[in-house]
């Protein structure tokens, strides 16, 4: 029997256990919402977002959430291309992407027709993979690789560009049941003589460390890889996509490392003997000055990439594997050292050395005016058990990723790798229809969250009780924060109250400053959401409590937060990791 | 910086091509040349790639490419035995017989075809090595007024009896 490319995509869908699209329609992807509409007992639920920069990004925050594929739907031209910031971030932080895009008739591709775009070479180098469908007959084979492609080896985003006569004309029926890729073979094991290696020299190090990064989150390697750390009594520091690699309050984890991580995890890195890595890809943010970076270690990298390996910084012990693989012999291989690792020497020292940098320079802030940052994550922490945080880009992320506590239960979903302001919100509607059960917290700054601000509405029609926290200090605080740090407090273009009646020479806000725009409780008032801002810290736990206690609509809670405050420590771009600003002239 | 050559299986579709150029440019790669072409397969090409880089960028060069969904294997020629060669079309102005006569001279000792002769052209049909084609450029842009040269970047064949390059 023949079907419409249209009827076949549906199949493949529901073949493939997708319940959720996120789905915005135009004129070359209307068939495909048709046989949406008619399919069968509506298994495949549509979102429709209120813009497709949001829709993917809540596509994004579905499968980091979930683990499951997150699967786009827009049409051509405009619906396309505004979907290219949302496959750059998934593509950098490797979540797992199926993006099908209409694109105009096949005879009609070339000739500058309406809305048409190439999207595929448009996103050429930001995704995974990308392809338009020519033929009829090629559809389903091309489905099936997409999901396979990116939810294997280093998950990424796939784009499928299916021209509206394809969408139409009719095929053949059948979807296959596997695929077979010549040039496309996931890495599912790990060579024991290199792991073995470096397992080895993190037996006999005398200073050790592990740093941990997102693939180990990614492949929820949790357990195993706190396990792993006990077993071998090393300290642990961790980036921002790996945190809660290990409980964040477990004895062994040191902190963050990296350009606003702890003083104890920055100076660990530069006096360890042993960095044994696991999942990361030495991004500049964490390494600073190359030249300067682990100066004493001998580096060990575990990673699912090939190509990360020894590209930014010289690794002595490469090893290609997914980080949970690894674990597993490395948990097991210790298993039996058992006896040996109780015995080992010398860690007692180490640790205490690093215990008292912490010591030395603990991570806190002291706020004197007005709501503090850390107070109201602090407040995250003790109001709940479990949490999913969702966080824009700027200072609001880099004082979640300080201050928040993780584990298992309690994750953190944050744009990492490209730093995508407009995630915050419609990141944690995605994750919260993956799990309606979680509490979902969103956290932004005043700047990010009017990115895609449209997405309250999305979050109102399916009825989703997630917490956004909005922390206003008026300004695009992390740009303010080098300006204030680097460029003599020039302040170009960061204050988000300043309109055109705003003197030329400003000294700074004050009692002449106009009104902030927008007023968020008004805003959350006519989207029919509960607004509250705090402006204490006192009234922080009872805005979260209220919160909490929401079931329908999303709560918005603005904090005003002094405009002043600095993420700190910070290392300057460029700058040895050991050159860190622990404290701020004011 | 020095110069090394691939050999790259791909899969024979549109945008192929343009992905494997793209990564050259995105990255930052020094491409010096790129020839390809169908294999015995017709799904599959295969390009002759020539870059310039350290051996760190060139070792990065390689797993990006082989990360790539399309390339169905990267070899490295580099330090192999191949026979490698490259066309060439000069077009070169000679009206004087004195010239001409200079210009059969010097392709007779490269070993070059004249492929087409008028009266004020002679074009030479030259199958080299990169480095020999140069040569031959060069010695001609010396001894004629004006030149045209058309190359086709290299390719290459890993060889079945000897171990030299």
């Amino acid at each position: 029997m023949q079907i419409s490319g249209a009827k076949l995509f549906v199949k493949a869908l529901a073949a493939e256990g997708v319940d959720t699209v996120f789905g915005y329609p135009g004129g070359y992807a209307i068939d495909l919402f048709d046989e949406l509409y008619k399919q069968d007992n509506a298994k495949i639920k549509l979102i429709l977002p209120r813009h497709e920069q949001g829709l993917i990004h809540a596509a994004d925050g579905y499968a980091r959430s979930s683990g499951r594929t997150g699967v786009c739907l827009v049409t051509s031209g405009p619906g396309a291309t505004n979907l290219v910031t949302g496959i750059a971030t998934a593509n950098y932080d490797s979540v797992p992407l199926v993006c099908f895009t209409g694109q105009v008739s096949t005879g009609l591709i070339g000739n500058d027709a309406f809305q048409e775009v190439d999207i595929i070479g448009i996103t050429r180098n930001i995704c995974k993979w990308g392809v338009t469908v020519h033929r009829r007959e090629d559809l389903g084979r091309i489905i099936k690789e997409a999901f396979y492609i990116a939810n294997t080896g280093k998950p990424g985003p796939v784009i499928i560009d299916i021209p509206k006569d394809i969408q139409t004309s009719l095929g053949p029926s059948e979807y296959p049941s596997e695929v077979n890729i010549r040039g496309y073979k996931p890495i599912e094991n790990v060579h024991i003589g290199q792991l073995k290696k470096a397992y080895r020299m993190l037996k006999s190090a005398k200073r050790p460390l592990i740093l941990a990064g997102g693939g180990v989150t990614r492949r929820e390697a949790f357990e195993m890889f706190t396990k792993f750390a006990e077993q071998t009594k090393t300290p642990v520091v961790t980036t921002l996509m790996g945190r809660g690699s290990i409980p964040t309050t477990h004895s062994l984890f040191v902190g963050n490392c990296g350009m606003h991580g702890t003083y104890a995890a920055n100076m660990a890195v530069s006096q360890c003997d042993i960095l044994f890595s696991i999942g990361t890809r030495f991004n500049d943010r964490i390494t600073g000055d190359l030249n300067e970076f682990a100066p004493e270690a001998k580096i060990v990298h575990i990673d699912i990439d090939t190509a990360s390996i020894s590209r930014n910084v010289k690794v002595d012990v490469p090893v290609v594997s997914d980080a949970f693989t690894a674990l597993s012999k490395l948990t097991e291989w210790a298993e039996g050292d058992a006896e040996k690792l109780e015995h080992i020497e010398g860690r007692e020292e180490w640790i205490d050395k690093i215990q008292s940098w912490n010591q030395e320079n603990p991570l806190e802030m002291k706020v004197e005016n007005g709501v503090s940052p850390q107070a109201v994550i602090e407040a995250i922490n003790q109001s709940y058990d479990h949490y999913q945080v969702v966080t824009d880009v700027g200072q609001n992320q880099m004082w979640t990723y300080q201050f928040l506590q993780m584990d298992e239960n309690r994750r953190l979903i944050t744009s990492g790798g490209l730093g995508t302001m407009g995630y915050g919100l419609p990141g944690a509607i995605g994750a919260k229809l993956a799990n309606p059960e979680e509490n979902i917290i969103s956290v932004n700054g005043d700047g990010g969250i009017q990115m895609n601000i449209q997405e309250l509405a999305t979050a109102v029609i399916e009825g989703l009780p997630i917490t956004v926290c909005i922390f206003n200090n008026g300004y695009l605080g992390m740009v303010r924060q080098m300006q204030h740090l680097f460029y003599g407090k020039r302040y170009s273009a960061t204050c988000l109250t300043k309109r055109r009646s705003c003197p030329e020479d400003c000294k700074g806000p004050g009692e002449q400053c106009p009104a902030y725009t927008p007023d968020f409780v008004k805003l959350a008032e006519s989207y029919e959401c509960r607004g509250i801002r705090v402006t204490k810290n006192e009234e922080i736990l009872p805005a979260l409590k209220a919160a909490r206690e929401e079931t329908k609509v999303p709560t918005i809670i603005e904090f005003m937060i002094p405009y002043g405050e600095l993420v700190l420590p910070m290392v300057k771009g460029g700058n040895p990791m050991s050159e860190m600003i622990l404290k701020a002239k004011k | 910086m020095k110069k090394r050559w691939i050999a790259l299986y791909v899969e024979n579709q549109v945008g192929v091509l343009s992905k494997i150029s793209g990564l050259f440019s995105a990255k930052s790669y020094n491409l010096v040349s790129l020839t390809v072409g169908t294999t015995e397969d017709v799904t599959v090409s295969r390009m002759t790639i020539c870059v310039s880089s350290d051996d760190i960028t060139f070792e990065q060069i390689k797993k990006q490419l082989n990360r790539m969904v399309e390339v169905i294997k990267v070899i490295d020629l580099t330090e192999v035995p191949i026979h490698m060669k490259e066309l060439m079309y000069i077009k070169v102005w000679a009206e004087k017989q004195e010239k001409k006569n200079q210009l059969f001279q010097i392709a007779q000792v490269f070993g070059v075809n004249v492929c087409d002769y008028s009266n004020d052209h002679v074009i030479l049909e030259c199958t080299l090595t990169e480095h020999r084609n140069d040569d031959l450029v060069a010695l001609l842009k010396k001894n004629f007024k004006k030149i045209e040269v058309v190359r086709g970047g290299t390719v290459a064949v890993e060889s079945v009896s000897t171990f030299c390059r």
